[in-house]
């Protein structure tokens, strides 16, 4: 069928670009590992690969932030929160895979809850030993939230400032929330020491390689399916709300369940984000719920550039990348660094790095110029009437 | 463009009064407007003109009256969804497209159809609707801007766009409320040929302060003054008429 309009489809360049470089992450990381002898300069480190695997997991959450904040306009400063509670059902199958293997030889309980003197697991760790229930809980614990908290914010019309509002104060509730020893997720010190998962030694670099390709590969899954999403009609109701959302309504649209139905679907990427995060990491502890994280992916999605998804995932790996290098060389700094970033690009590159490449949506025509003049004239003249 | 199907109700308000605050916005105000026929409305600020329309919209429920829609439907009765529904369509003053899509798209997010998240993830555009739309470019003038964002257009050309996203309702009975307002001579000249282009097609009602324009399309000239109809009849006679010189044109 034909189709008109912005339609991006038959000219996703950004997209094509995005996935080719995906795949090619997915199958050089572990030819440069395996195949690469450690003694050769181009061998890649365990180490590396945990690196990277955090920045393609990064990449997730930034490509779920720019699906409701670059769409919908919807700016969850609390995305984080849906990130961590993934990587913490996942971590709770990590720590019951570790079994007999504690410090405490506990075949059930996990090391913190021996600690704790306590006598038997808590309901909600039971199914935990299974990964295909722990990862039905990446899932649904995420959603869940997401619809809960949705529903009672869209429905009583939260939006703008206020919604940012409460979505930080719900990651910073989480956060406080799990750093109690008796909430029953290990406290401040969360979990570690993982040993493997389904078997595989999380030790060695295989694993590590087969986790970075699987991530790669969620990655490139849902950067298509997001991509389906603001492609359809859904997608252009989902803009024309970022819009005018009460123009939006007037025409008919349930305005608050699109955004209810968006938010979820955020919600769970970020969740997956934070599951795969977890095991390449070795380690989930409360301060993934620290509001300064959930900020943190914000800038990385207004560094990459907002509304074109993959300029999130760029901006993820870009800023995450910079992080790296500079809480290395000048600790101090980075901060600093990350503000003034934010600044600038708010400043003077509102479309993030994405808009300095060459693209045919930034020729404005000039009848844009002429459309601004005429209404320009437009409301003097109707000033100098009223 | 295809045959509509029939369309032979009229609109009937009968002494309609509105009260705010023992202010009376509507006093008493009685209007026809016959199938197919296009009724300019006059009148200065304050005369009860927008206030009528909410009437016949749903948004404001009058304190005494009727208002019919053909002889069946009882406006008074109907939510405001329910009255759009019916086939009453409304502009306002002020263009609200949306910014960031395209003509097109525009016109595509007006059509009838499934408005859920669900059913609007899967929706296509049939060959039917795909004609519809062409043939709202074509009536509304836009046909080459199709492609174009919406924010690139004039504003003239934006309120085109917001009339033909109520065309692509297809509704039996327009309001369109102040539509040359902010336009170049050329795009009121424009308008005017739109809104005549539809006469006949759709029953319309035009609220407008610009005399030449409203000289230029009414047949049927009403004015309001405080509440109710002080003259009515062709823009001649209107003008000629010695309460109208006294209130609103100020001679």
């Amino acid at each position: 069928m034909v189709r008109f309009g912005n339609s991006i489809a038959g000219r996703d360049r950004g997209g094509a670009w995005f996935l080719g470089i995906l795949t090619l992450i997915a199958i050089a990381v572990p030819v440069l590992n395996i195949l690469v002898p450690p003694s050769s300069t181009f061998h890649l480190s365990a180490y590396g690969i945990a690196l990277i695997g955090k920045y393609l997991c990064y990449g997730m959450l930034a490509l779920a932030l720019d699906l409701i904040w670059g769409f919908c306009g919807i700016l969850s400063l609390g995305h984080a929160a849906f990130f961590a509670l993934g990587g913490y059902a996942m971590g709770m199958y990590l720590m019951r895979e570790i079994g007999p293997r504690g410090v405490y030889g506990n075949p059930i309980l996990p090391d913190f809850m021996v600690f704790l003197n306590w006598k038997s697991l808590p309901w909600f760790w039971h199914g935990f030993n299974h990964f295909l229930f722990a990862a039905a809980m990446v899932v649904a614990v995420p959603a869940l939230l997401a619809l809960v908290f949705g529903w009672f914010a869209f429905r009583s019309r939260v939006t703008g400032v206020y919604f940012s509002i409460i979505t930080q104060a719900l990651t910073y509730a989480l956060m406080l929330a799990f750093f109690r020893n008796n909430m029953g997720f290990g406290g401040n010190n969360g979990f570690t020491d993982f040993k493997d998962i389904l078997g595989f030694d999380l030790h060695s670099d295989g694993t590590h390689a087969v986790l970075l390709v699987i991530t790669a590969v969620a990655l490139g899954a849902s950067y298509l399916a997001c991509r389906a999403i603001v492609d359809s009609r859904a997608g252009r109701v989902i803009r024309a709300i970022r819009d005018a959302e009460s123009r939006t309504r007037f025409l008919g649209y349930p305005v608050e369940s699109f955004k209810l139905w968006l938010f979820v679907f955020s919600g769970i990427i970020a969740g997956i984000a934070g599951a795969l995060y977890v095991p390449q990491i070795g380690i989930i502890n409360p301060s993934e719920f620290a509001p300064i994280n959930s900020i943190e992916a914000v800038i990385w999605v207004a560094v990459g550039g907002r509304g074109t998804l993959y300029g999130a995932i760029a901006g993820a790996v870009l800023v995450n990348y910079a992080k790296t290098y500079l809480t290395g060389a000048f600790p101090e700094v980075w901060l600093y660094a990350l503000g003034a970033l934010f600044v600038l690009v708010t400043r003077y590159l509102p479309r993030g790095i994405i808009g300095l490449l060459p693209s045919k949506d930034k020729v404005v025509p000039k009848a844009a110029l002429l459309g601004e003049s005429h209404e320009e004239s437009a409301r003097s003249r109707q000033a100098a009437r009223s | 463009m295809k045959k509509a199907p029939v369309r032979d109700k009229r609109l009937d308000l009968r002494d309609l009064t509105v009260i705010f605050d023992g202010f009376k916005a509507l006093n008493k105000l009685s209007l026809y407007v016959d199938p197919g026929e296009l009724l300019c409305i006059i009148g200065p600020n304050g005369a009860g003109k927008t206030t009528m329309m909410d009437v016949i919209t749903g948004k404001t429920r009058p304190d005494s009256g009727t208002a019919w829609f053909g002889s069946e439907i009882d406006l008074l009765r109907l939510t405001e969804p329910e009255i759009v529904n019916a086939g009453i369509g409304r502009k306002f003053q002020k263009p609200t497209v949306f910014e960031q899509l395209t003509v097109f798209e525009n016109l595509e997010l007006a059509l009838a159809g499934g408005r859920s998240f669900y059913r609007t993830l899967r929706a296509r555009i049939t060959p039917a609707q795909q004609n519809r739309i062409d043939d709202v470019l074509e009536i509304i003038g836009l046909t080459k801007q199709r492609t174009l964002l919406a924010r690139t257009l004039s504003h003239g050309q934006k309120q085109w766009l917001e009339i033909g996203m109520l065309l692509m309702q297809n509704p039996e009975l327009l309001l369109v409320d102040e539509p040359v307002a902010g336009m170049t001579p050329h795009e009121i000249e424009r308008t005017a040929e739109l809104l005549l282009s539809l006469e006949g097609e759709h029953s319309i009602v035009v609220v407008e302060h610009d005399m030449h324009f409203v000289r230029s399309i009414a047949r049927r000239v009403t004015v309001l003054h405080e509440g109710r109809v002080i003259a009515e009849g062709d823009m001649d006679k209107v003008q000629k008429d010695a309460r109208v010189k006294e209130v609103y044109l100020g001679e």
